[in-house]
């Protein structure tokens, strides 16, 4: 995390030095504005716990689903915890292969986080690139440039992100185990970018007339250089929020796509798959095995919707 | 209006034609079709006859005029997967579909619009709170979780429910099928539509809510409360009626949003439309399928926003002024 644009008033200066940037941080209106808001303080917390629980999966999880020594099919359809007679090795119950849901809702959240994240970072360099060219170069490259957006943004994402994602799958038929997940990344973040383009394109556009670019054009620094030193560091603030709340589309996304047995393969479940997994037991009255990878998926994308509409009152300067 | 109309279409030409050449391109690049047809043990000479009668030796261009016009005669080919012509295909299909995503816009609507209103004007009632806090859950589950939680509610637990297909339907004209008309077919769309309109409930709820709130703060209202108006004059007469033009837009809009979506909830419930035939042709690599399905979307998502164009149009005089009088000052 870096410390926001506002930093304080001159006088903050001499203290921000001393505390580094950790300490510039906590100084912050930003983080001022986070403790005074529970909402953002509780949802934060969740997401924390939600985030460090999927990327320490390999260490803090109970069992490792994935080891096929440690499964015990006599461990299967065992109920979760007050259903079980407390039996504290597998707190949420076990599915059809003796793996413990807790575990598999650990793996399968990393495996979530980490194709939104890689999504959305995609999603966020391929508009944000194309924001900065159209706005910047303007002219008959901007008009062609937002009409394909304007056009995109016309089919709902998901929709896009199905078609490409089955279009590629279908082009890559023998690689399509091993390139499955960057497909998916591509698909999805194919599908998100033209929010970040727009509004990165109508920052740019008020900043190119602003004197410092000026500035900077009449000592010879170049297009490119002045797009990316000069005008990128003031036009992040509303990326920040579109992409803090495309995170939570993207894994929805990604669920989505995963439960339609287009996404990533069982084999290595995210929580999507995890939810199409247990969907074929539900009749037979396993709901564990739907019912807690769902929630798993509701409560995180909930506290990261939270925290990107906390984040984007924050951010915003008319409601300070 | 009438060169209005007429710009708005020459507009969506161009789009229309993209995603044919992208449907197009699926068709030519993806898989082989003389291998498909042909099998493993074909000669090069019988290769060569069949690339020649298919077209696939013309130059690509001409490959892609003559696609058009096999489109435009209906023909989409033979699904890989099932044998039967596509178009055949998504005529039996569409009906579901379409049922399905109608019945969840009405929902959404008769359901959304009472419900912003309500929490417009009685703002911190608690009944408001819980619509609200109601709606930010709506927001937050994935379309397809919905569906798994009402089919193990209403389905597995208390079994008021079917948790798949479309029960009974009735046939009306020539492959037309309603079920609308049997109790097993309104039965079997309370949960798939409830699914697919959710989302859009509490979208238009909150989009009607904020307009309320922006317009019973104006002075219209104000000057309608000093006439001595009855309050449900107020609101209703006055304040819902200017909340609407962003309703309508939205809502349109939102149409095109339900039938994307309408692939998940056919998918959940097993609903025999074009959306789970669409999920299902990708899973077999189904390409004729597949690009039709394209096309059919961007055929349908071109009309929704070009009747959505035409109806703001409509619905909002100052559009109309404006463009009669463009020098007059606003």
């Amino acid at each position: 995390m870096s410390a926001p644009a506002a930093a304080g008033p001159a006088p903050a200066q001499p203290l921000a030095r001393r505390l580094g940037p950790l300490g510039r941080f906590f100084d912050s209106d930003l983080w001022y504005s986070f403790r005074q808001s529970p909402v953002a303080m509780i949802a934060g917390a969740v997401a924390f716990v939600c985030i460090f629980g999927s990327l320490l999966a390999s260490w803090i999880a109970p069992h490792d689903p994935f080891n096929l020594a440690t499964l015990s099919l006599s461990n299967s359809f065992i109920p979760p915890i007050p259903m079980n007679g407390s039996e504290w090795a597998f707190p949420l119950g076990t599915d059809e292969q003796g793996r413990d849901m807790l575990s598999a809702i650990m793996y399968g959240g990393r495996l979530s986080l980490v194709v939104g994240f890689s999504a959305v970072l995609f999603a966020t360099v391929v508009g944000v690139a194309i924001g900065l060219i159209a706005g910047y170069g303007g002219g008959t490259l901007d008009a062609v440039l937002m009409r394909v957006a304007d056009v995109q943004l016309t089919f709902p994402a998901i929709l896009i992100a199905l078609v490409v994602d089955g279009i590629v799958s279908a082009a890559l038929h023998e690689l399509h185990e091993a390139t499955e997940i960057y497909v998916i990344v591509f698909a999805i973040g194919i599908s998100n970018w033209p929010q970040f383009a727009r509004t990165v394109r109508g920052s740019t556009m008020v900043e190119r007339g602003k004197e410092y670019v000026m500035a900077a054009r009449v000592i010879g620094i170049s297009g490119p250089r002045i797009m990316l030193t000069h005008i990128l560091p003031n036009v992040l603030g509303p990326v920040l929020v579109i992409a803090t709340i495309n995170l939570a589309v993207a894994i929805v996304s990604e669920a989505t796509l995963s439960f339609l047995g287009v996404g990533l393969p069982p084999t290595d479940p995210s929580l999507g798959t995890l939810i199409n997994n247990g969907n074929s037991y539900l009749f037979s009255g396993q709901w564990w095995i739907t019912v807690f990878p769902g929630a798993a998926l509701v409560i995180m994308v909930l506290s990261i919707n939270l925290l990107g509409d906390w984040l984007r009152d924050a951010l915003n300067p008319r409601l300070k | 209006m009438a060169g209005f109309i007429l710009a708005r279409i020459l507009q969506a030409i161009p789009v229309l034609l993209v995603v044919c050449f992208l449907a197009f391109l699926l068709f030519a690049y993806v898989g082989d079709p003389v291998a498909i047809m042909l099998g493993q043990n074909a000669t090069l000479a019988q290769r060569i006859a069949l690339t020649h009668a298919l077209g696939l030796d013309k130059p690509f261009y001409v490959q892609f005029v003559l696609y058009l016009g096999r489109i435009l005669h209906g023909d989409f080919g033979l699904s890989y997967r099932l044998g039967e012509p596509v178009l055949q295909l998504l005529a039996t299909r569409l009906p579901a579909t379409l049922e399905l995503s109608f019945t969840s816009a009405v929902l959404a609507l008769v359901i959304g619009v009472p419900m912003g209103v309500y929490t417009g004007i009685y703002r911190n009632s608690w009944l408001s709170r819980a619509f609200l806090t109601f709606s930010l859950i709506g927001v937050s589950l994935p379309t397809f979780l919905i569906g798994i939680l009402l089919i193990l509610v209403f389905s597995v637990w208390l079994g008021w429910l079917p948790s798949f297909g479309r029960g009974t339907v009735v046939h009306i004209g020539h492959f037309w099928t309603t079920g609308f008309l049997t109790l097993s077919g309104l039965k079997a769309l309370i949960l798939p539509a409830i699914t697919l309109g959710l989302f859009q409930m509490t979208l238009i709820m909150r989009l009607v809510r904020a307009e309320m709130l922006e317009v019973l703060r104006s002075d219209y209202i104000r000057f309608a409360r000093a006439r001595g108006l009855p309050n449900r004059m107020v609101h209703f007469g006055h304040a819902l009626k200017n909340t609407l033009v962003p309703v309508i837009t939205i809502t349109g809009l939102q149409l095109g949003q339900i039938i994307a979506f309408s692939i998940v909830t056919e998918t959940v419930f097993q609903w025999p439309g074009v959306g789970f035939l669409f999920v299902q042709s990708i899973a077999a690599a189904d390409i004729p399928v597949m690009s039709a399905y394209l096309i059919l979307m961007g055929t349908v998502f071109v009309t929704i926003n070009l009747v959505v164009d035409l109806l703001y149009y409509a619905v909002d005089p100052r559009l109309r002024l404006e463009r009669r009088a463009p020098a007059a000052a606003r």
